[in-house]
Formats: C-alpha cells, sequence, structure tokens
C-alpha cells in the first residue's frame, strides 16, 4: 500500500471534529453569545459520555437525552459520531431523532414555544394562534427564528385545558390566548420584560 | 431437547404445536389462511400493518396473530364479524395515503396490497390520507423509489439491517410524514446503500423497485444504425420462466434465447462465456499471489453489490479484492474491443445490452472504471416485461442456442449462479492448472448449499488451499470480521444476494427460500449436463487468448479485463 493510499483510509476514519465545531461555533458563539471556552467544555463532556456508553446500542436513546441536554440539539455529524461510538447505523440514530419531538437535529431558539392544538385548544381557535406566529416569526411547528430567538413546537395536549388555548414559553404557561395576546407575549420575551420562568 | 406441545383451537379446530409457535402458523397448521402483509417469516415479524388480527375469545381481545404466541388451551376466531370489519378498517387506512395508481404501477401484475384489497372485498376507501408529501428518488442508476406507495411495513429495513446488515434504510419521521428512506433524508445517491435491491424483492407495493431502462433499450432496437448484442447472466436462465407462470427451477435457456432473437437483437451471447473468462483470469491473478507472497486472501469481484459493500464498510481489505471486472464488465469491454474489430463495427455504433437477475449491476455499468462497455442493463424482470410488451409466445417457442465466439460456455460458468459457483469453478481451473493432473471429482460439496458461511480445505498437489463462501452482505461481514480477528484463508468468495445470484435483487418475485432452493438445483442441472464443465477446456475461450489476449494475465488483458476501486464513506 503506498503512502498515499495509507493516508486516504486513515483520513476515512478520522472524527468529524472540524464539522462539528464550525457548527457549534455559529450557533453557539455567533447566535447566542456564549464563550468559545463552551465549545471545549462541550468536547470534553461528549467524549465522555461516548467513552462510557462505547459499544452499547442499547444505550442509545439515554445518551441522545444527555446530548440534547448538552449542546441543546443534536447535529448530524454529532449523529454520526454518536453511531460510531455505540456501534449503531447513523439510520438508527437519526430514526430516533426523527421520530421524538424532544430531541432535534437543529438548534432550538432562546424561546421554545409549544403550542398546544389537542383538542379543547383547538376548538378555542389555537389553530388561528399557529398562522399568526407562523406568519409573524416566519417559521413553522419543528423551525427556529433566524435570530434564534424563537423556536416553535405545536403539541398535543399540555394538560392545561382549562386554560385553552395555552401555550408555553421554556415551560412557563400562558393560557387564553388569542393571536393578537400571544404576540404581545412573545414580544415581551423579546424585549426582557417576561423573566425566564 | 424436546419441545412442549401446546393444544389450541383455530375456529373450532383443534392443533397441536409447539411451544414458541406463533398464531400465526398454527392457524396455518389448521388450514386457515389468515391474510398478511408486512409479515416476512423468519425476517420481518414485527406486527405492523394489523392486517393479520384474530380475534382470542379466552380474552375477548383481537390479537395481532403474527406475533402473538400461541398458548394452550387457546380458543382462536379467524373469520368473526368484529374480525372482518377491523381487517378491513385496518387497510383503507393503510390505502387511505397509498399513491393509488395501478394502472401505470411497475407492480400492477404482483402487488400484494391490491391483491389483499380483492380478497377482503374493498370496494370503497372511505378515508383519504395526506398524500404528495414525498418525492420520488431515482438518484441512482439501479433503484426507483417512490415513497408516496410505501405503506410501512418495514419488510425493505428488515432485510436491509438484519439480512444485508447494510443498514442504509430508515424510518424516518412521525405519522403522515413518516418515510423510509437514508438517514438524514439523504436520496440514495448519497448513502452507503450498496443497491443490491433485496428491498425491492420483499416491497409488497411499487415503492422500490428497479430503475427501468426498458424503453432506451427499444430505442436502440429499433435504431437502424445500431448493432445491438445482448448477454445473459447465469442466473437469468433458472429464473425467467417463473414471471410467465411456469414452476420454479425450469430450465428455459432456449426459450430466453429465442425471444431475444424476436426482441431484434443482433447477437445473443452469453455472460457465461466471460464467466468463464473470469476463471482464468482470476485462477491467474490466485496462483500469482500465492506464489508472490502477495495480499491475500483473494476476494472474488464478481458481485457488484458485494464490492459496493467493501468500499464503503471496509475499504481496509480494497487489495485484498480480485482485480478481475465481474463477467458483465468483461463482457463489455472484449465486445467492444474483439469482437467489434473482428466484425469491423464501428465502436460508437455498438450498443452492448446485459440481462441480469441484479439491480447493482446498474449501477457497476456505470462506473466511470468501466469506460460505458455495458450501454444499458436489464434486471430479469425487465426482460419478462419486453416479452411481454412484444406479444412474444415465449412458452410456445422453439428452443435456440446462443450465438458462436461469445456464446458458449462450460459447466464452470453455469454454477456462477449460485452461492459456491464462482469458488467451485476456480478450483476445478486451478487445481489442473497447478498440479497439471486431471481432476477426477469435479463437484465440490463442501462449497455448495445455503448455509450462511462455508470453509473448506482442498489439496492441490503440496498446497492446502483454504477457502470459505459467503452469501448475504450480513455473513459477508461476518467472514470480514474473523478474518480482522486472525482467520486465515486463501480465497473467499462472496454474493451479496442470499443464495448468490439465483437471488438477485433483480429476479422475479416471489423470492422465498424454496423458490431459491429449486434455482439452485436447475443451476448444478446446467452444469451437470454440459460436455466441458471446466473453464479452461472452453474451445472459444483458448481461442480468444490465442488470437487477443496472448495469455491470461497479460498486459492486454490487465488493460482489458482488470480494474481498481474506491473507498466510499459510509
Amino acid at each position: 500500500m503506498s503512502a498515499l493510499e495509507e493516508r486516504e483510509l486513515q483520513d476515512y476514519y478520522e472524527v468529524e471534529w472540524d464539522d462539528i465545531n464550525s457548527e457549534l461555533k455559529a450557533v453557539l458563539v455567533e447566535k447566542k453569545g456564549k464563550e468559545e471556552s463552551e465549545i471545549d467544555r462541550i468536547h470534553e463532556e461528549f467524549a465522555r459520555i461516548i467513552a462510557e456508553n462505547r459499544g452499547k446500542p442499547e444505550a442509545l436513546i439515554e445518551v441522545l437525552h444527555q446530548v440534547q441536554e448538552l449542546i441543546g440539539f443534536i447535529p448530524k455529524a454529532v449523529q454520526k459520531e454518536i453511531a460510531k461510538g455505540l456501534g449503531v447505523s447513523p439510520g438508527e440514530v437519526a430514526s430516533v431523532i426523527s421520530f421524538y419531538a424532544h430531541f432535534s437535529e437543529k438548534p432550538k431558539g432562546k424561546y421554545k414555544i409549544a403550542l398546544c392544538k389537542g383538542t379543547a385548544c383547538y376548538v378555542k381557535g389555537s389553530a388561528e394562534i399557529i398562522k399568526k406566529i407562523e406568519e409573524k416569526y416566519g417559521i413553522k411547528s419543528g423551525e427556529s427564528t433566524d435570530d434564534g430567538m424563537f423556536s416553535l413546537e405545536v403539541v398535543r395536549c399540555l394538560g392545561a385545558c382549562g386554560l385553552a388555548p395555552v401555550m408555553t414559553v421554556n415551560g412557563k404557561a400562558h393560557g387564553l390566548l388569542n393571536p393578537e395576546k400571544a404576540i404581545n407575549i412573545l414580544e415581551k420575551y423579546r424585549k426582557g420584560e417576561i423573566k425566564e420562568g | 431437547m424436546a419441545e412442549k406441545i401446546i393444544k389450541l383451537w383455530i375456529d373450532d379446530v383443534e392443533v397441536e404445536v409447539e411451544e414458541g409457535t406463533t398464531v400465526l402458523e398454527a392457524a396455518k397448521k389448521a388450514g386457515k389462511d389468515i391474510p398478511t402483509l408486512c409479515y416476512l417469516k423468519g425476517i420481518n415479524e414485527v406486527g405492523a400493518c394489523r392486517i393479520c388480527l384474530v380475534e382470542i375469545e379466552n380474552t375477548g381481545k383481537l390479537a395481532v396473530s403474527c406475533i402473538t404466541p400461541a398458548a394452550d388451551g387457546m380458543k382462536v376466531k379467524t373469520n368473526t364479524e368484529r374480525v372482518r370489519k377491523t381487517r378491513k378498517l385496518n387497510l383503507e387506512l393503510l390505502l387511505s395515503n397509498h399513491k393509488v395508481d395501478c394502472p401505470t404501477c411497475v407492480r400492477d401484475e404482483n402487488c400484494e396490497l391490491r391483491e389483499l384489497a380483492e380478497k377482503m372485498g374493498i370496494r370503497d376507501i372511505r378515508f383519504e390520507g395526506q398524500k404528495g408529501i414525498f418525492v420520488v428518488d431515482d438518484t441512482t442508476p439501479s433503484i426507483y423509489r417512490d415513497p408516496e406507495k410505501c405503506i410501512l411495513c418495514r419488510r425493505c429495513v428488515s432485510v436491509c439491517h438484519e439480512v444485508q446488515s447494510v443498514k442504509a434504510i430508515v424510518p424516518e419521521g412521525r405519522g403522515f410524514h413518516t418515510v423510509v428512506e437514508p438517514a438524514f433524508y439523504n436520496s440514495l445517491s448519497d448513502s452507503p446503500c450498496v443497491l443490491c435491491g433485496q428491498c425491492s424483492l420483499v416491497c409488497p407495493t411499487g415503492a422500490i423497485t428497479e430503475k427501468e431502462y426498458i424503453e432506451d433499450v427499444w430505442e436502440a432496437i429499433y435504431d437502424p444504425d445500431k448493432h445491438v448484442i445482448v448477454q445473459t447472466a447465469p442466473a437469468v436462465r433458472v429464473a425467467l420462466s417463473e414471471a410467465f407462470g411456469l414452476e420454479p427451477g425450469t430450465i428455459f435457456t432456449g426459450q430466453m434465447v429465442a425471444a431475444l432473437r424476436r426482441l431484434g437483437f443482433d447477437r445473443v451471447f452469453d455472460t457465461n462465456f466471460t464467466a468463464d473468462l473470469t476463471i482464468m483470469e482470476e485462477g491467474t491473478e490466485l496462483i500469482h499471489r500465492i506464489k508472490n507472497n502477495e495480499t491475500l486472501p483473494l476476494f472474488t469481484s464478481c458481485s457488484p453489490g458485494w464490492i459496493k459493500f467493501l468500499e464503503h464498510y471496509y475499504p481496509e481489505f480494497i487489495y485484498n479484492l480480485s482485480t478481475c471486472k465481474s463477467p458483465q464488465q468483461m463482457f463489455g469491454a472484449i465486445a467492444k474491443s474483439y469482437y467489434a474489430e473482428k466484425n469491423n463495427i464501428p465502436v460508437e455504433n455498438l450498443v452492448v445490452v446485459s440481462i441480469m437477475p441484479c439491480t447493482a449491476k446498474k449501477f457497476e455499468a456505470t462506473r466511470s472504471e468501466m469506460n460505458g462497455d455495458v450501454d444499458y442493463a436489464l434486471t430479469t424482470r425487465e426482460l419478462a416485461r419486453m416479452i411481454k410488451q412484444a406479444g412474444i409466445d415465449v412458452l410456445n417457442l422453439p428452443e435456440e442456442e446462443h450465438d458462436k465466439l461469445l456464446g458458449v460456455s462450460s459447466g464452470a460458468a453455469a454454477i456462477f449462479g449460485a452461492t459456491g459457483g464462482v469458488m467451485e469453478a476456480a478450483l476445478r481451473t486451478a487445481y489442473e492448472i497447478l498440479t497439471g493432473e486431471e481432476l477426477k471429482e469435479l463437484d465440490f460439496k463442501q462449497v455448495r448449499g445455503f448455509k450462511g458461511i462455508k470453509e473448506a480445505e482442498v489439496r492441490i498437489g503440496d498446497l492446502n488451499l483454504k477457502v470459505a463462501v459467503a452469501h448475504g452482505l450480513g455473513n459477508a461481514r461476518e467472514i470480514l470480521e474473523r478474518i480482522k480477528a486472525g482467520a486465515e484463508y486463501h480465497f473467499v468468495e462472496f454474493m451479496a444476494c442470499p443464495g448468490g445470484c439465483i437471488g438477485g435483487g433483480g429476479q422475479p418475485l416471489p423470492a422465498t427460500e424454496d423458490v431459491l432452493e429449486k434455482r439452485m438445483a436447475a443451476i448444478y442441472e446446467i452444469d451437470k449436463g454440459k460436455k466441458i464443465r471446466k473453464s479452461h477446456e472452453n474451445p472459444y475461450i483458448k481461442k480468444i487468448y490465442e488470437e487477443y489476449l496472448e495469455e491470461p494475465g497479460s498486459h492486454r488483458a490487465h488493460e482489458l479485463l482488470h480494474t481498481h476501486y474506491v473507498a466510499r464513506g459510509v
């Protein structure tokens, strides 16, 4: 085997940290204003999570929870590393992430909106609210605004039907909404007039 | 250890089965044929489609019979009003978002979904599901995927993961937005799919099929300026007849050749001829590598799905792959040099078509290393469609023979179509070349049959040749891992598809185990009936070396018949 060929084979097995780093930097540092050292911390933690679960396909969901918590989203390049570490295919990782709404491939906004489209909220007009938010911020369910401020999830029943129509923002419930009221609340978050609950 | 026998009642028929048997299997034993859709014995037993529902009287509940174990004293009803209505409801729901374009669907003739709808008397679909979400994926030369026709039965996923260990396709998303495709919603061309087409063999609908090139071939045939020749792979002749309703295992060579002539091909040649040529080249390569202490074990390179698998998942073994092109590509290369020169046909007017049991061969033909020597590779299924399109009464055709020159072949070439065949063919030739003695017993039974991994030691002179054979990529992976762990062989045969080419992804449906067994028996029958059963005794092989290639492994042979490989990512 020639030296060149050997190098090619080596490259083939290299961990693609460069891809991950540039993606993390774009999101965490440039958009969310975190320190660059945050990326080093993520590296360290991620390496630990993988080391603890190496060769354990059954640990997939637990690992995804930890990584989602660690980074806030699970980019493709990270999914590939998880697959390699646990000994599953990238497809199996992607399949689980795409099935559970809790996991997300794309970064979520600073403020995570969960808007209910369960029966009670739907009857009380939540569809109109969703439409308004989609128009105002140019995002659909599962997406985030370009400035990283808001992400929208349309969910089924938050268990607060008495407040229908209802949404939560980073876990804090806001009820008895109409489209205008919902936008007002979100704008207050943007301006920092409501503190996270 | 004797299994515990339990007793249950299927529609009041008493039946005894071993503990662990499913209700579905028990019902079969009691003479009840419960409809199934997602079920694929031994491969996909997941209870996804809910068609095989039955009622368990003891509990009053509906149960999915394909995954419910039979229990002692169980009373099963398979045809109550509730069962019928629920099954129909479930099928209607499956149909509610299925793209119904039956008249123009390639699977119209043998769609399991359509057959089931007929069997269950569905005349109206009461629901309209969300359609028009997904796009067709025709990004590879081999496979055509239309997720709008997918019913999410998971058969393809199970075959890809459990049998082939390729894991190229997965279900992604939820609800109406669930789609089976490569990770990250990629297209097949942007995935480590090896294009073996095993998914197309198990898909119950038209969601996964081969990419058709029938119209291109018709165009070439109708073009008066083109000289169109065709080659037929070893495994096609023992399977083609199934598409016309004959018993599996029927040897159909004569009718196939006659039909190809009537379709308008200018010459009907045989891939078996270049299978013999492959043995000459690969056998020489093996002997050379052993004598010169070069990279061993040598891996066969006939199966393009296998090659792509190695390139994606085990690139560290690239130098173990034989540099020999596959018989399909050797044929293309010889046709566009030797044949074209000999017959004064300008290469630009020569069109080479191949009939293959394989979807990956379409990809192979487009590899840049192959110079476009094979213009179109059709599957066995596509050939059957062409014959039907042309209105040829293939069952009543007189049997005809392949054209001479590139159409004469040995029994050794015939068995290329079954797992172990390339190995056996190579052993027949290597033995005689190495020892200079006549091989008395031609049948190497150790490498035949359906066992996933076959190993043998063959005494050739003072050499104890250690060989192994794997078919199905899960087994291929197993052998590669064994080699990594220190197992030593001289020569290993790999075939991507279970059973070898007889079980290829381009073969007629269904490709069940007993169908494959019959095809295999036919392959060995062809070998037995041949006067010449060793590749190096094929007179036309001798002729082509004398006239053109000089000797195996010569400079010209290398230029035309050998190739190289590339490492691909996963």
